[in-house]
């Protein structure tokens, strides 16, 4: 059996895609694009995709990976390319690597979220940011299924930035002030998420942006405590490829780097 | 209509979707939608179905005009769905219109509004919808800023309640009826715009094929009744035609059918085997609208499933009529299509099954690569005389011996589906429902030898509606309704031996009678939508919008100025001589022929199909100029490609 792993999108308007819609038409463009696929047993077998980490309904992401079993051995790039093709634009497949190594969900442990502020001045964001930064906790409150909860939203937060503001969305009108905050954040539980750090920004710095932010994911991976960067959490996969170019096969590789 | 610019509003709308459920129904960019530039066309359609999106995007109708208009050069339709209050709300407070969910754009710049109504019950949506798209919501109060707004589907079969709010109707088959208004749409721009939207529509009706309700004046009796239906203008004609598409393999829409990322109701590869049914069910309307019947061929359907699988990843084939086991063909169609697909895990699903038509070889070739889930089927009546009244010839024995085949081969749950509230209908008759039940339930514990067996007996409230043999027939109140379910429930939960193993599943009256007062109403009805449309009403066909007390409330206020009332339109039984709302709307069928079959039901004699019979004049062959077109071909449906012939692409690069 080999496993590939892929890393896709969440672009524009399909950010409004839920996780279980995603899966649908994941699935259908499996079958679209004919691909080999490994379906678990039982009543009623389903396809075997391991997702990992998917990034709230409503926020963009660049970086959104799972992983996928197949019966016979493809070439991954050919395959991103088929898969990507079957995909609606928007949620593309991107990046195809095959598993040589074990736990790419242990490697995914911090993100990196872009958070667009549109009606905010520089200014104002750097200020709260500051308030927020130099805050020990930050209690926000999310509504969740079982009633409101409350949890500190400021720990697991390990930079928070206002970056320069240059639109990464060139397609927005820029004739009014527009922040852009930069956040590497944790995966701690529970999760906190952009939208609880700017409940945090609101609640220390009265920070309200009057339309919602435009939230996107720009990275996740391993985070580096040294460098305080977070890695590619593919490149153990592409570099154990170089290194053994022909594997006997991929569950063969048990020793996880990193 | 038609601002020759049209600007998305997606950058505004984009701003309300973090505040509502399940945003992705309104982004659109599903695969195999179309966006083509506003530029390069000069007619351009807003195809809406007029219900929640999960409901609407599935619908076949729009499926089929939008990939016809699209196919045009010059042409382009997008698509546009009702919107949940909590949208609607945010929608109103910051000046959002109606939007298509194609481009974005405001469904106040196309040339044509089209709207398809498979029920009356989306009557209120559409007075939303023209609302949010600021198009003034009386036919007489529009210019030329707004679109032409056009009725379709089965409702439009009756088209006078919502008279006031629609420009026209095109009733029957739309592929070829949407090319037509199109072309005639196209040369009056091209015209400059001559004498303005009444010129169109006048353009429109002349044809015979449009309905334009303002070209029609109604007069009525002392009584309340019609005296008759008039046109107002001389060029007019008398009575408007219905439109039938005669050969469905010239037409195999939709070749690239739409695949939502939302969550929708049905989620499989659909392709129409035939259309119409000559069965002669009374109470059906879609069976006496959609005649003749016309079948794909088994070679047709099979290339659209291939292309249709291909061009989607759906996992189920959906063979869909309004009767599915009786495509001549259906055995070798079933037999084919699981062959094909057996090592893809696609299953087979036949919508609609009739009991006698029903048979092992096709229920194994249906379960082959799926599950074997529940089998569904109709009987409609619990006595023998009422299925006679009903002209559903199915016998109990059919039946019985049809489940105790279900049951001897594996299938555990048998579902069947009945109606209340049947002409001549007695107690009595409906409680013969839980002794069919008691029957089936027997049968299957006999034959499978497990007491593990379930029946659910599904049961709702019988609506007349027009065009059919039972337009004359009072419809049973909702008192009644509900009086004669309780007592069906009461004897079936009260069957020690056999209760506990039959469901009961039943709608109370009171959302029929509504949909009753809208299927037989006339213009006077319309004062009445918008009243309710006016007081919050919304979404009718949602158990959890719908409020009968609203609609009473409604009814109340505005039609005891005409003398009539909701009993009047509903309950009240109708007379040979009425002249019937629908009357001057030739759906083909002989208002003289229907009357008989009408009298034939009271003295429970059946009628034939004529697939298999002579002719029994019903009239649409000859008034429409159209023909039965059956099989069988003899053909068969092949393999694909030699299975497990080509060998796999290798998996590594060079």
């Amino acid at each position: 059996m080999q496993r590939i792993r892929l890393r896709y999108t969440k672009r524009g308007r399909l950010r409004f895609t839920s996780h279980r819609d995603f899966q649908r038409a994941f699935e259908r463009a499996l079958r679209r694009a004919e691909v080999p696929m490994a379906y678990s047993a039982g009543f009623t077998p389903h396809p075997k995709v391991s997702y990992a980490n998917a990034a709230p309904t409503g926020t963009g992401s660049e970086a959104e990976y799972l992983e996928i079993a197949l019966t016979e051995p493809r070439d991954p790039e050919r395959l991103r390319g088929l898969l990507d093709e079957s995909m609606p634009a928007g949620l593309d497949i991107v990046e195809a690597v095959e598993a040589r190594t074990s736990g790419l969900a242990d490697r995914l442990t911090a993100s990196v979220w872009e958070l667009r502020l549109d009606g905010v001045s520089p200014e104002d964001a750097r200020r709260a940011v500051d308030v927020f930064e130099a805050a020990g906790t930050v209690e926000v409150q999310r509504r969740t299924k079982n009633g409101i909860r409350t949890f500190d939203a400021r720990s697991a937060v390990v930079a928070l930035e206002s970056a320069d503001a240059h639109s990464s969305q060139p397609d927005r009108p820029t004739d009014q002030p527009c922040a852009i905050l930069r956040l590497v954040v944790r995966h701690v539980t529970p999760a906190v998420r952009p939208d609880d750090v700017l409940s945090g920004l609101r609640a220390v710095a009265d920070l309200a942006p009057p339309v919602p932010a435009a939230v996107t994911r720009l990275a996740q991976g391993l985070f580096d405590e040294e460098t305080g960067t977070v890695t590619d959490p593919l490149a153990p996969d592409r570099e154990a490829a170089a290194t053994e170019p022909h594997p006997a096969g991929a569950t063969a590789a048990a020793t996880a780097p990193a | 209509m038609p601002a020759e610019v049209a600007e998305s509003v997606f950058p505004q709308l984009e701003a309300l979707l973090p505040h509502v459920q399940k945003p992705i129904q309104y982004v659109g960019g599903e695969l195999n939608s179309t966006v083509k530039p506003w530029d390069s066309c000069d007619v351009r359609w807003a195809l809406m179905y007029p219900d929640a999106y999960e409901v609407g995007l599935p619908n076949q109708g729009v499926m089929i005009l939008y990939e016809v208009l699209n196919e045009q050069d010059g042409v382009l339709a997008e698509r546009t769905y009702s919107v949940w209050p909590d949208l609607e709300a945010l929608m109103r407070e910051h000046r959002v219109p109606q939007f298509t969910v194609d481009s974005h754009r405001p469904v106040k710049n196309f040339d044509v509004f089209g709207l398809s109504f498979s029920t009356e019950l989306g009557y209120t949506n559409m007075l939303t919808a023209l609302d949010l798209a600021g198009i003034p919501l009386e036919a007489k109060d529009r210019t030329l800023d707004d679109p032409i707004v056009m009725a379709g589907g089965h409702a439009a079969f009756n088209p006078e309640p919502i008279a006031d709010f629609i420009d026209c109707a095109v009733i029957g088959d739309g592929e070829q009826a949407v090319l037509e208004v199109t072309r005639i749409i196209r040369a009056w721009k091209e015209e400059g715009r001559p004498g303005g939207r009444e010129e169109l529509l006048f353009r429109l009706a002349r044809t015979g094929g449009v309905y334009v309700p303002g070209f029609y004046d109604v007069e009525y009796l002392p009584d309340g009744r019609i005296a008759r239906v008039v046109p107002n203008r001389s060029g007019v004609p008398w009575r408007v035609s219905k439109h039938t598409v005669m050969d469905l393999d010239e037409w195999p829409y939709p070749k690239q059918p739409l695949v939502p990322l939302a969550e929708t109701v049905h989620e499989r590869m659909s392709v129409e085997i035939f259309r119409g049914c000559t069965r002669g069910c009374r109470f059906c309307q879609a069976g006496m609208i959609t005649r003749p019947v016309r079948e794909r061929s088994i070679t047709g359907i099979g290339e659209m499933v291939d292309k249709g699988l291909k061009a989607t990843g759906f996992e189920e084939v959906g063979l869909l009529s309004l009767s599915s086991a009786d495509h001549s063909e259906i055995g070798d169609v079933a037999k084919g299509l699981a062959d094909r697909y057996e090592e893809d895990k696609i299953g087979l699903s036949l919508p609609s099954t009739r009991v006698d038509a029903f048979n092992i070889d096709l229920a194994n070739e249906l379960t082959r690569n799926g599950r074997r889930s529940g089998l569904t089927f109709a009987p409609e009546g619990g006595s023998e005389r009422i299925r006679k009244v009903i002209n559903k010839m199915v016998s109990e024995d059919d039946l019985i011996r049809t489940v105790a085949t279900a049951y001897g081969n594996g299938w555990r749950q048998v579902k069947l589906y009945f109606m209340c509230g049947l002409p001549t209908e007695t107690d009595d008759d409906v409680l013969q429902i839980a002794d069919m039940a008691t029957r089936v339930i027997a049968k299957g514990r006999e034959v499978s030898g497990s007491n593990d067996i379930r029946c659910t007996v599904s049961i709702g409230g019988f609506v007349p509606k027009p065009h059919t043999p039972f337009q004359w027939a009072p419809q049973l109140s909702a008192e009644e309704t509900d009086e004669r379910l309780g007592k069906l429930r009461d004897k079936i939960r009260g069957d020690k031996k056999y209760g506990r193993s039959i469901g009961f599943r039943y709608h109370d009256g009171k959302p029929g009678i509504v949909e009753g007062l809208l299927s037989r109403g006339d213009r006077r009805i319309g004062a009445v939508i918008r009243a309710v449309y006016e007081d919050g009403g919304r979404f009718d066909g949602w158990r959890e919008h719908f409020s009968y007390d609203r609609w009473m409330t409604c009814a109340e206020k505005t039609l005891p100025s005409f003398g009539v009332d909701v009993d009047w339109y509903t309950t009240r039984e109708r007379t040979y001589e009425e002249v019937l709302p629908w009357d001057h709307l030739d759906s083909g069928l002989d208002k003289d022929w229907l009357w008989e079959d009408w009298q034939d039901a009271l003295d429970e004699t059946e009628v034939e199909d004529c697939r298999w019979t002579p002719c029994f004049d019903c009239g649409v062959c000859p008034q429409m100029d159209t023909s039965i077109q059956i099989g069988p071909t003899g053909k068969k449906l092949l393999p694909l490609t030699v299975k497990n012939g080509a060998p796999a692409p290798s998996g590594h690069v060079h």
